[in-house]
């Protein structure tokens, strides 16, 4: 017998990196479940491609920094980025795309900055704002929800779409964005975008097709299903409840005051909550534990900034939706919060440090 | 024209300005601490004269009139960081490599010492005591580890011994436990 | 808006940030009665046991000691003393391994128990009658240092002079496993009671807030049976969580106030006391029983039988383990203290102490197996977790790059190690072990930064008393000088010898300042060697009619000489370590040549044989020009030789010839033929030795001879560099026929020869 020697705490609560990662891909099923129903299999294929891309440019980068390649790997981080970068791009997106920026998450984003824990920035989201002023136009490209596609594509289809950027039936994707009328569809959005700017007021641009109930036809359920896993993370205590309530109510207050003010030229805060990224962005990309704000406050300031760059990017902005450029502006102020929302040390008068 | 009047302006600008720069420079004048004292606050203040110079404030000195920063062993990296920062240099190894790891003191062998005081007059800070033919020993609190005793004595019963480890100066160095085993 | 104290009064009960809610795993231990052990076999009662210096030792080995005697005595204020915790002999005194995480020995005295337990008399107090010195005095004798696990001497904590506002109990017990003071307040709460009371009349506080948690009801209910009906004592219930045992932690809950950083509770009119303190204090007062044993929570998986045990202060832990049915593992993990907080020991035979409640064996499975720590991923359980709101993200990251200035603005002094960020870490850094090393790093610093200011002072001083002395003794070397010239002159004094000294002198003025204290020194002791030569010549006088065996004889059983001799063996052992391989065989040969007639009782004749010896070695060293440090150690070594000689008619004298021998051997080995400050100094410590004669009746001749010899080296060597060995040859003949004369003479010349040979070896092209 010999006596093993280690330091204090001897107890440990045996909640894991590991462990919370894939509390997080599983949290993401619903929302992927839903959007692989309204916006086809494709989103299902991208995820593959997606995964199996990141864990083969982790490993290889791993063994190239000769680090254990196995222990790192399994702490899933790479299998979370690769999810949140494949359910952001269009489903039907060729299969280049969500390799290259997949590639680049991991290898230039996450491991050039030193790996896991030290990447300024959030590797999906930085991805994919590199597609998108790389590719602007496959990565608008979103097929209309499935009750307003003029055809309907299985499995088979899908597959064939993203490899040759035809259906097995010969459809470019071009023609596969109409709809029933024939008409070109864009995500709502990029729709009330357009319209506003060519001075259709809201609810004159809100009766088009592409808009259901609330929001967009299939995307506000699709935010439902995200909402619902974040709210099991949330009691899973895998993330705080700050960065996501900041982050909406941030969006929503500014929406708000802006629809008050004008109800003609702003959509409704609802509909800005339940459009687009937003509640993916809220719960699983804004709180990505390595690139957010750590202190009380600073999530709070975090979240906010987010929000408020959201509304103002999708209101006067030259992008339909922003959170991928809102959260990298907030990562980068990140270092700046942290420092001035330092929490007052017990037994300290003035706050913090300084 | 315009060209002389834009000389004349800028002419009397530069004259009212450069009086006002030199009237500042001499009101606010700062006494900024003088190099030889900021650098001597970064030294160690061992007084081991391994740097060459018999003492820290030499040295001090010799560094603000151009020597390297690296010459000071106990000082150590921290020391040479410091100095680089001060002194605006880029910071680099330290010149003789060969410093202890461990904190030592200088230890006499007693019933070996013949009482020569010659380490008493190496001691620069007067750690150690003891008179004329008379049994010497170095105060431990006030070693500072310098060596320079050792080369003085005559009998070489001076020895630099690692200083003791004790329960306050602890560092939390669980490897070096010894780990035992038990037959059980 | 009700004051504070009517809050507190309602029963408000706050919260502080952070905590975590570890499996408390109490229930295995709080329902079994205390159980008490045998006597071990062995007791190792650790001198110190608290923060503080330890006690004088008492007893010596094999002394009988009574349970409950004093085995340390307190002559510090900072010191509490030990007690035997029951009778029996002292074995021994020695260093064993402490109850501590670094696991170093500490003087521990080592009992063995005559199994009679017979009690010292004891002298119980009245708490109503006595006054508070004694109690203090009581408290102190009894040996009562915190034991909630610092191990703060009490008698200091309890003796205040601001007034208290809040004496308070801390009765929580918030680590996981630990029930020991649980225990205590279900089968003691009278005795802590009165303890309490004790502690109330030396503080005199407003009110007392005994703390303790919700899970111990029996705890809390026998306590509340206790007090009755007194005023002013309020059992407070806090929430489950860990750490809210911790001082600073519990103030928060019971009085929404916080300790400043850097102060302490007393500043903001709050003492706070473990519960077993002041149980040991009802036991010191009233009893008259010593803190010699505690309730010891044994716990883990891998005994048979997990409970809590009365132990004997000094029980080995192996002992508590076995009496607990200990199965060991193959790895086993023994941690002293809790799960959280406690350390992992290395040995098991480190004793219980005074502050140690809880021993826990637990298995592989039981606590978790540690796996490896990855890297920080940034999400801030730590933080969230931390009772003392500080970042331990950023802590860990200053950790590691050792930056102690970002630490300190990070507030790392304000972490109570209390592990609640490591055990939410989801990367299982070990961040407290981090920060223990930081703070251990950071306190080496301040201490270093104290003895660099002590040292700078100190070398100040020195300076200037070396400036000083510098000029007194130019003074009094002026004076001399004219002294000495003016009784030179009244004895018709050859010019010659006159001149020699005057030289001398000019020489040593010209030492550089440095040099100048060692001046000093031979100046001192020319002085000595006068008398040291009147004394001797007294001495041979007497020995001339002694027989030579007698001398001999007296010389050997003389303690100083011997070591005399060991010091000159281990000079020349040094000298010739370092030689060249090749020239050690002859010089290593002389020396016993020599010294064998200097054994002799003629001390004469040696010092003649010692002189030829001398020639011979020089020729032979210098029959080698290229074996420049050869000759130069072989000559060093010489000397020595003389004086062993010397030693035999008298230790003094040769002490001193002795030192200066090796001074010179040493400056020699120093030198580098170019060097000039070297023979500068080489040169002053030879008229020291002309001087040092003069004194005597036989002194004109010896410096006269000198100041020939000199001025012939010195022509020789200027002369014909190349022609070394003829030239060296000569003075040494010069020494031998002196030393015929007299052994005063001798040494004198032999002193001359090596200067000498130091010239030539200066002059000498390289």
């Amino acid at each position: 017998m010999s006596f093993k020697i280690a330091s204090s705490p001897h107890q440990h609560n045996q909640k894991s990196t590991a462990q919370l990662m894939k509390l997080v891909a599983l949290a993401a099923v619903p929302g992927i479940a839903v959007q692989a129903y309204f916006f086809g299999y494709g989103v299902l294929i991208q995820l593959l491609l997606a995964i199996a891309t990141a864990l083969l440019c982790e490993a290889s980068v791993l063994a190239l920094r000769g680090k254990k390649v196995k222990a790192k790997l399994l702490d899933h981080s790479a299998v979370v980025t690769a999810v949140l970068l494949a359910v952001a791009i269009p489903s039907y997106a060729p299969w280049w795309l969500v390799v290259i920026g997949t590639a680049f998450a991991i290898i230039v984003v996450k491991q050039l900055y030193g790996g896991l824990g030290n990447n300024l920035f959030n590797p999906a989201m930085a991805a994919y704002v590199l597609l998108l002023v790389s590719f602007p136009l496959p990565m608008t490209s979103w097929l209309p929800a499935a009750p307003l596609q003029q055809q309907s594509l299985g499995p088979a289809d899908a597959v064939c779409t993203i490899f040759t950027q035809f259906s097995c039936s010969g459809y470019s994707i071009s023609q596969l964005r109409q709809n029933v009328d024939g008409v070109s569809m864009a995500t709502p959005l990029d729709t009330l975008k357009t319209d506003l700017a060519q001075g259709y007021t809201t609810t004159e641009s809100m009766d088009k097709p592409v808009f259901g109930w609330l929001s967009g036809e299939g995307w506000f359920w699709v935010n439902l299903a995200y909402l619902l896993g974040g709210l099991f993370l949330l009691q899973q205590k895998v993330i705080q409840w700050r960065i996501p309530v900041a982050v909406l109510g941030s969006l929503f207050s500014f929406s708000f005051i802006a629809w008050l003010l004008s109800p003609d030229t702003n959509a409704s805060p609802l509909f800005q909550l339940f459009s687009g990224a937003t509640m993916l962005a809220a719960f699983f990309i804004a709180t990505d534990p390595v690139s957010a704000s750590t202190t009380e406050k600073g999530r709070l300031v975090f979240g906010a900034l987010i929000g408020g760059l959201v509304f103002v990017i999708r209101s006067y902005g030259g992008y339909p939706d922003a959170f991928a450029f809102a959260v990298m502006l907030a990562n980068m102020a990140v270092p700046l919060i942290d420092y001035y929302t330092q929490p007052r040390t017990y037994g300290h008068k003035n706050k913090g440090a300084r | 024209m315009s060209i002389i009047t834009a000389l004349w302006a800028l002419g009397i600008l530069a004259v009212i300005f450069g009086a006002a720069l030199g009237y500042a420079a001499i009101r606010f004048k700062v006494d900024a601490d003088p190099l030889v004292e900021q650098i001597d606050e970064i030294l160690p203040q061992t007084q081991c004269g391994q740097c060459g110079y018999p003492g820290c404030r030499p040295y001090a000195e010799a560094i603000a009139n151009g020597d390297d920063i690296n010459k000071c062993p106990p000082g150590g990296d921290t020391t040479i960081k410091k100095l680089a920062d001060l002194m605006g240099v880029e910071a680099k190894p330290l010149d003789a490599a060969q410093t202890p790891a461990i904190k030592r003191v200088a230890f006499i062998r007693e019933d070996e010492c013949i009482g020569c005081t010659k380490c008493i007059q190496a001691c620069p800070v007067d750690a150690i005591v003891g008179a004329s033919k008379q049994m010497h020993t170095v105060i431990v609190d006030e070693c500072t580890g310098c060596d320079l005793c050792v080369e003085p004595c005559p009998v070489d019963c001076i020895d630099m011994v690692p200083l003791a480890s004790s329960i306050e100066r602890w560092k939390w160095d669980l490897n070096a436990i010894p780990v035992k085993v038990l037959e059980s | 808006m009700p004051t504070l104290f009517q809050q507190i009064q309602a029963g408000k009960v706050w919260d502080f940030h952070g905590g975590i809610h570890p499996p408390s795993r109490k229930e295995r231990t709080n329902q079994k009665p205390v159980a008490l052990l045998d006597i071990p076999d062995r007791l190792y009662v650790p001198l110190r046991q608290h923060i503080g210096v330890a006690g004088k030792l008492l007893v010596k080995v094999g002394d009988r000691v009574l349970k409950g005697q004093a085995l340390t005595q307190a002559d510090n204020a900072m010191a509490v003393p030990v007690h035997a915790p029951t009778s029996g002999t002292v074995l021994a005194i020695e260093l064993h391994t402490s109850t501590h995480p670094s696991s170093l020995a500490e003087p521990t005295l080592v009992l063995t128990p005559d199994g009679m337990d017979e009690w010292r008399p004891r002298k119980p107090l009245d708490p109503a009658v006595v006054d508070n010195y004694t109690l203090l005095e009581r408290i102190q004798e009894s040996g009562i240092a915190g034991m909630g696990g610092a191990g703060f001497p009490t008698h200091i904590k309890v003796n205040v002079k601001q007034p208290v506002d809040y004496l308070i109990i801390n009765a929580v017990e918030c680590e996981p496993y630990i029930t020991a003071d649980d225990m205590l307040m279900q089968e003691r709460a009278s005795d802590i009671i009165a303890g309490i009371e004790i502690l109330v009349k030396l503080l005199s506080p407003k009110a007392v807030l005994i703390g303790i948690e919700d899970d111990k009801p029996i705890a809390a209910a026998s306590l509340k049976a206790a007090i009755g009906q007194k005023d002013n004592y309020f059992v407070r219930e806090v929430p489950t969580k860990y750490p809210s045992g911790g001082e600073k932690q519990l103030i928060q809950l019971l009085t929404n106030k916080e300790v400043p950083a850097g102060r302490r509770p007393l500043d903001i009119g709050i003492v706070m006391q473990n519960v077993g303190t002041a149980f040991a204090i009802a036991q010191a007062v009233l009893d008259d029983i010593p803190l010699i044993h505690r309730v010891v929570t044994v716990a883990g998986e891998t005994l048979a039988q997990q409970q809590n045990v009365l132990a004997l202060i000094g029980t080995p832990i192996s002992d508590l383990l076995t009496a607990c049915g200990f199965q060991a593992e193959q790895r086993q993990r023994i941690i002293v203290g809790g799960p959280m907080m406690g350390f992992a020991i290395a040995d098991w035979s480190v004793p219980v102490v005074k502050t140690t409640n809880c021993i826990l064996a637990p298995t592989e499975q039981e606590l978790g197996a540690v796996s490896e720590e990855m890297d920080c991923i940034r999400c801030s359980a730590c933080a969230d977790a931390c009772p003392a709101s500080l970042l331990p993200q950023q802590l860990l990251w200053y950790s590691k790059a050792k930056d102690q200035d970002k630490l300190a603005e990070y507030n790392l002094s304000d972490c109570i190690e209390c592990g609640a960020c490591a055990y939410v870490c989801p990367s299982e850094i070990p961040l407290v072990h981090y920060y223990r090393v930081a703070k251990a790093e950071i306190r080496e610093t301040q201490r270093e930064a104290l003895k660099a200011e002590q040292a700078k002072a100190r070398f100040d001083a020195r300076t200037e008393r070396l400036e000083r002395e510098k000029q007194e003794r130019l003074e009094r070397n002026q004076q001399l000088a004219a002294q000495r010239v003016a009784q030179q002159q009244a004895s018709g004094q050859a010019a010659q010898s006159a001149a020699a000294v005057q030289q001398a002198l000019e020489r040593s003025q010209q030492l550089a300042a440095p040099a100048l204290d060692k001046a000093q020194i031979i100046a001192e002791r020319e002085r000595k060697k006068a008398e040291a030569l009147a004394y001797q010549q007294q001495k041979q006088q007497s020995a001339a009619t002694e027989s030579a065996p007698a001398q001999t004889e007296a010389a050997t059983e003389d303690p100083r000489k011997a070591a005399i001799a060991a010091a000159l063996a281990r000079a020349k052992a040094k000298k010739l370590t370092q030689q060249e391989p090749e020239t050690q065989p002859e010089t290593a040969a002389e020396p016993t040549q020599v010294e064998a007639p200097a054994a002799d009782a003629d001390a004469k004749k040696a010092a003649v044989a010692a002189a030829i010896a001398r020639a011979k070695a020089k020729k032979l060293t210098e029959q080698e020009p290229q074996a420049q440090p050869d000759s130069v150690a072989a000559t060093a070594a010489e000397p020595a030789q003389v004086e062993a000689a010397a030693s035999d008619i008298d230790a003094k004298k040769a002490a001193i010839a002795a030192a200066i021998a090796r001074a010179k051997a040493k400056k020699l080995t120093e030198q580098e033929p170019q060097s000039q400050p070297d023979s500068v100094a080489a040169a002053a410590a030879e008229p020291a030795q002309v001087e040092a004669p003069a004194s005597d009746v036989d002194a004109k001749k010896a410096a006269v001879a000198a100041a020939i010899a000199r001025a012939k080296a010195k022509k020789l060597t200027q002369q014909e560099p190349e022609a070394q060995p003829e030239t060296t040859a000569e003075p040494a003949q010069v020494e031998a026929a002196a030393s015929d004369v007299d052994a005063k003479k001798a040494a004198i010349a032999a002193a001359i020869a090596r200067a000498k040979a130091k010239k030539q070896q200066n002059s000498e092209p390289l």
